[in-house]
C-alpha cells in the first residue's frame, strides 16, 4: 500500500521547512524511525524519522525546496497490504489543499486588492505568523427562527432578604453602590440566585423607562467618503511609512522668547518688506543649519541597496494642511538660500499649495520635513516620516507659560519641538544632538549666526 | 565579623557517587547500598526500557504524530534511581520530563504521550499512582508538593513527598517559597533537583554561583549532590531523604548532577548554544553504559540478556507507537468533565451552550 509522508510541525506553530539532504532515494528500502531526510525549520535543522517500512517509490521534494507543512514529501510502499492499523489515507489526505486563488478578504469591498508579490504573513504573538489564505469552515446550519431569549426578570415588589448574605461578585456590588442600588432588595436571576450585573442594571433604569429601540441610522448620521486622491496618497504613505521605518519621537521644550523677538525685529528690516515673516521662518533657518552639523538626519534608507543616502543638499519640506487634505511640498536646495529668500520660497510654497496648484514635482525628492503643528493650537505631537526622507520636526503652538530664568518664575513665550527619526539610520544620540542645536538656536538666535 | 569576599564559593563541591562511569562499584560511607542481582537487572531494564519509550515519542512528534515532547536522554538514571525508592504511599510530583518516575509509578506511557497528543490533558489518575499530573509551569508543582507533605504531617501517615524540578527552577520564585515553606514546617519533602545544566539555551552559570545542592544550607535543611547518572547513587541518597521525611526530619534537596542528552524539546536546537564536545564529554558518563558494564564485569549477565532486553524495549516501542496511532480523538464535550470535582452550575450551562454550538454544524446531530 502506498503510503504519503506529510510534512510534520516539528516545533509548535512552523509553517514550512526546507529540505536540506535527503538520507534515501527511491527504490530502497525503510524501516519504521529510520531516519529519511533532514529538514530546516525556522527553528532548527531536523531529521525525520521514517513513519512506514517499506520501499520508497517517490521522493516528492528536492533538496533545497521549501515545504509547506502538511505537503507530502515522500512516497513509501509497505511492504504487507495490509500492514497494522495506522490511518488510512484518502484521496483527500493526500492532495494538497492550495489557498483558493483570488480569495477576497473579508469586509474588503468593491475591486479586489492589487496583487502582491507574495502573500504576506500576518504577524502573531507567538511563533512565524499566520499564512493567508482561505480558512476552512465548517458549514452551519441553516438559522431557524429561535424563541427570543427570555427578558431579565425585574422584580416589581423588592423583597427584603435580611440575614441571608446576597450573592454577587466584587464588580457588581462596586456597581451597585456605584449606582445606588441596594443589593438586599434585588432577586438575582445568576446562577444559585447571584445578582448579575444585568439586574443591577434594571433596578437602576427607572422603571417607566422605555425600551430602547434598535432605529435605522437616519439620512446624515454617517457618512462614506471614497478613499482616493491625497487621502489616499497620505494614507499609503503613513502606512508605509509607520511600518517600515521604526519610529523614535523625542520632545524639547524651548523658550523661544528670543526668537519671537527676532521675528518681530526681522519684520521691520527693509529686506524683509516683502515677504512674510513668521517663527517658522527661524525654525527653518535652525533647523538647515543643524542639518549641516549633523548631516546623518537628512539621510535615507535605500532598502534595495542596503545602503544609507546621505544627502549634502536640503530639499526641505513643509508639511500643508489645504483643502484636498495634506501635502508636503519641498523648498529645492534650501540650504543655498539667504534669509530673505527662505522666506519668500516659504510664503510662495504656502500660497501655491492653499491655491491648490502644487505640482508634483514639488513634491518628490524631499530630505527633510517640518510640520508646523502650532498653526492648529497644539503642543506636539509625534510625526510620521515622509517616506524617502529619515526625520520630520514638529513645531508646537508658542505661547507665555512660567518659567524658570535666573532661579526666578517668569512669564516667557514657550514653544516644544517633536522631532522622529528613522531609528535604522539616526541612533538616539544623533537624534537629541540633533534636536538640542535646533533648540539651542532659538533659544538664542544669535548660535545661528555662530553656527551658520 | 567582615564579608565574605568568596561569594559563597568555597570547598569544591562533593559528589556522591557509587558507581563510576566506567562501571566500577565504589564505597560511599554514608550513602551504600545493598542489592540482589535481580534487583541490579530490574534497575538496568528500567533504564533501557524508558530511553526506548523516549526514542519512540520523540520519532513519533517528527512524523507529526505528537505537538511536542521534553526528551529524558541521559537522565534515565537520575529518573528510575529516586522513581525507584519511592513507596507505594509516598507521592511524586513530576515536571513534564518524568517520563522515568511515571514508569517507576506505573503510569502506562501511552497515557504520557496523549498528553503530547492532544488528546488529553493528563490522562491518569493521580490518586491512583501517587504520581501527579505533568506541570508545565516552571517549578509550580514544589509548592504544591510541600503543600502535600504538609497534609501527610497532619494525617501523620507514614509517607513523604518528591518533586522533581530542574537547574532552571531554582531561580523561581515558587522554588524558594516552597524551600522556605517546607524548611519552616519540616515538611516530609525531598526536592528532587536534576540538573542537568541547561535551562532550555541558559547554562547553569547563568541560574547559580554556588553548587545547587548548597543553596540548601541557607534555607535551614541539608543539600547533597550525587551523580545523577548513577542510578545507585540516587537510589540510595533518595531513599535516605525520604526515610529522614517520613522520620520527622524534615526535607531534603537533592541535586542529581546529570546531562540532557538531548534537546530541551522537540521545539529546540541545542546546537545552537552549546558546543558538541560538551555532549561527547557527557556520553563517556552514560548512565545505561556504566550499568552494562558493570553487570557484564560481574557477570550478573550475559548478551544473552542484554540481546533480550533490547527486544523487549523494541517490542515495547512498537507496542507504543501502535497505541499512541490509536488513541481516539476525545469527545469536545469532555474539556468539561474534570474542571470541577463536582457538579457545578457554571460548567453545566457551559457545557450545553457548546453542546449547542457544536449541533449548529450541518453534519452533526441534534437540532
Amino acid at each position: 500500500m502506498r503510503r504519503e509522508f506529510k510534512l510534520p510541525d516539528v516545533g509548535e506553530g512552523l509553517t514550512e521547512a526546507e529540505i536540506v539532504r535527503w538520507h534515501v532515494k527511491a527504490g530502497e528500502h525503510v524501516t519504521v524511525n529510520q531516519t529519511i531526510v533532514e529538514i530546516e525549520t525556522a527553528k532548527a535543522i531536523v531529521e525525520l524519522p521514517s513513519p512506514y517500512e517499506g520501499e520508497v517509490a517517490a521522493l516528492l521534494a528536492d533538496e533545497g525546496q521549501t515545504v509547506d507543512v502538511g505537503t507530502p514529501i515522500i512516497a513509501i510502499e509497505e511492504g504487507a497490504p495490509d500492514a497494522g492499523p495506522g490511518r488510512t489515507s484518502s484521496v483527500e489526505d493526500l492532495v494538497p489543499s492550495p489557498p483558493a486563488e483570488g480569495a477576497v478578504e473579508p469586509g474588503v469591498h468593491g475591486s479586489p486588492a492589487p496583487k502582491q508579490a507574495a502573500p504576506e504573513r500576518q504577524p502573531v504573538l507567538v511563533g512565524y505568523g499566520v499564512k493567508l489564505g482561505a480558512a476552512k469552515r465548517r458549514p452551519r446550519k441553516a438559522p431557524q427562527p429561535s424563541a427570543p431569549a427570555p427578558a431579565p426578570v425585574v422584580p416589581s415588589v423588592p423583597r427584603q432578604r435580611g440575614g441571608v448574605t446576597v450573592l454577587a461578585k466584587p464588580p457588581v456590588r462596586k456597581l451597585a453602590k456605584d449606582l445606588g442600588v441596594d443589593l438586599a432588595t434585588l432577586t438575582g436571576t445568576g446562577p444559585q440566585g447571584t445578582i448579575t450585573r444585568e439586574d443591577v442594571h434594571a433596578a437602576a433604569a427607572p422603571r417607566q423607562a422605555p425600551p430602547v429601540e434598535a432605529r435605522p441610522a437616519p439620512a446624515g448620521r454617517e457618512e462614506r467618503i471614497p478613499v482616493k486622491g491625497v487621502r489616499k496618497a497620505t494614507a499609503q504613505a503613513m502606512v508605509a511609512s509607520a511600518f517600515t521605518a521604526p519610529h523614535v519621537t523625542e520632545f524639547l521644550q524651548v523658550d523661544v522668547t528670543a526668537t519671537m523677538d527676532a521675528v518681530r525685529r526681522l519684520r521691520e528690516l527693509p529686506d524683509f518688506a516683502e515677504v512674510k515673516v513668521s517663527p517658522l521662518l527661524l525654525v527653518a533657518r535652525a533647523l538647515l543649519v543643524a542639518a549641516r552639523r549633523h548631516p546623518i538626519v537628512n539621510s535615507a534608507w535605500d532598502e534595495a541597496a542596503q545602503e544609507i543616502v546621505v544627502r549634502h543638499y536640503v530639499n526641505l519640506g513643509i508639511a500643508a494642511a489645504t483643502p484636498r487634505g495634506l501635502i508636503v511640498p519641498n523648498i529645492k536646495d534650501a540650504h543655498t538660500l539667504t534669509l530673505p529668500e527662505l522666506a519668500a520660497a516659504l510664503t510662495t510654497l504656502a500660497e501655491t499649495a492653499r491655491a491648490g496648484r502644487t505640482q508634483p514635482a514639488d513634491m518628490s525628492g524631499g530630505t527633510i520635513t517640518i510640520t508646523n503643528v502650532g498653526v492648529f493650537g497644539v503642543d506636539a505631537g509625534t510625526p510620521i516620516i515622509n517616506p524617502g526622507e529619515s526625520a520630520i520636526l514638529a513645531f508646537g503652538q508658542v505661547r507665555q507659560l512660567p518659567w524658570v530664568v535666573d532661579g526666578q518664575v517668569v512669564p516667557r513665550e514657550v514653544t516644544t519641538l517633536a522631532l522622529s527619526f528613522d531609528h535604522r539610520i539616526i541612533d538616539g544620540e544623533q537624534g537629541s544632538l540633533f534636536l538640542r542645536d535646533v533648540g539651542a538656536m532659538l533659544e538664542d538666535p544669535l548660535r545661528m549666526l555662530a553656527w551658520s | 565579623m567582615t564579608i565574605d569576599a568568596s561569594r559563597g564559593v568555597q570547598a569544591p563541591p562533593e559528589l556522591v557517587q557509587l558507581l563510576t562511569p566506567e562501571g566500577e562499584r565504589v564505597e560511599h560511607p554514608d550513602y551504600d547500598i545493598d542489592l540482589t542481582p535481580e534487583e541490579i537487572r530490574g534497575l538496568y531494564r528500567d533504564l533501557v526500557l524508558v530511553r526506548r519509550i523516549d526514542l519512540e515519542a520523540v520519532a513519533l512528534q517528527r512524523q507529526g504524530e505528537l505537538g511536542i515532547w521534553a526528551s529524558l536522554l541521559g537522565q534515565e538514571a537520575a529518573q528510575i534511581g529516586s522513581g525507584r525508592a519511592l513507596t507505594d504511599a509516598d507521592m511524586a510530583f513530576p515536571t513534564y520530563r518524568e517520563h522515568g518516575v511515571a514508569w517507576c509509578r506505573d503510569v502506562d506511557p501511552v497515557k504520557l504521550l496523549g498528553l503530547f497528543r492532544g488528546v488529553n490533558h493528563g490522562g491518569w489518575d493521580p490518586v491512583e499512582h501517587n504520581f501527579h499530573l505533568y506541570t508545565i509551569v516552571i517549578g509550580s508543582q514544589t509548592l504544591h508538593a510541600v503543600g502535600y507533605a504538609m497534609g501527610i504531617q497532619r494525617d501523620g501517615a507514614e509517607a513523604a513527598a518528591i518533586v522533581y524540578f530542574g537547574d532552571g527552577a531554582t531561580s523561581q520564585g515558587d522554588v524558594n517559597e516552597s524551600f522556605i515553606w517546607a524548611s519552616v514546617f519540616n515538611a516530609p519533602v525531598v526536592f528532587f533537583c536534576q540538573n542537568n545544566q541547561w535551562a532550555i539555551s541558559e547554562p547553569l552559570e547563568k541560574q547559580s554561583r554556588i553548587p545547587l545542592y548548597r543553596r540548601a544550607s541557607g534555607f535551614g535543611f541539608p543539600g547533597i549532590r550525587v551523580d545523577g547518572n548513577d542510578v545507585f547513587a540516587c537510589l540510595a541518597v533518595t531513599r535516605q531523604a525520604l526515610r529522614n521525611a517520613r522520620e520527622g526530619n524534615g526535607p531534603t534537596l537533592i541535586e542529581a548532577y546529570t546531562y540532557r542528552m538531548g534537546a530541551h524539546t522537540t521545539s529546540d536546537d541545542p546546537t545552537r548554544y552549546r558546543v558538541a564536545d560538551e555532549l561527547e564529554a557527557w556520553k563517556l558518563k552514560d548512565p545505561i553504559e556504566r550499568l552494562k558494564a558493570y553487570l557484564f564485569k560481574n557477570q550478573l549477565a550475559d548478551q544473552a540478556y542484554f540481546e533480550a532486553i533490547d527486544a523487549e524495549a523494541d517490542a515495547l516501542g512498537r507496542d507504543v507507537r501502535k497505541r499512541c496511532l490509536e488513541m481516539p480523538d476525545p469527545d469536545p464535550l469532555a474539556i468539561f468533565d474534570h474542571v470541577y470535582a463536582h457538579r457545578h452550575p457554571l460548567m453545566e450551562e457551559e457545557r450545553e451552550q457548546f453542546a449547542a454550538y457544536l449541533a449548529s454544524f450541518e453534519g452533526s446531530e441534534g437540532r
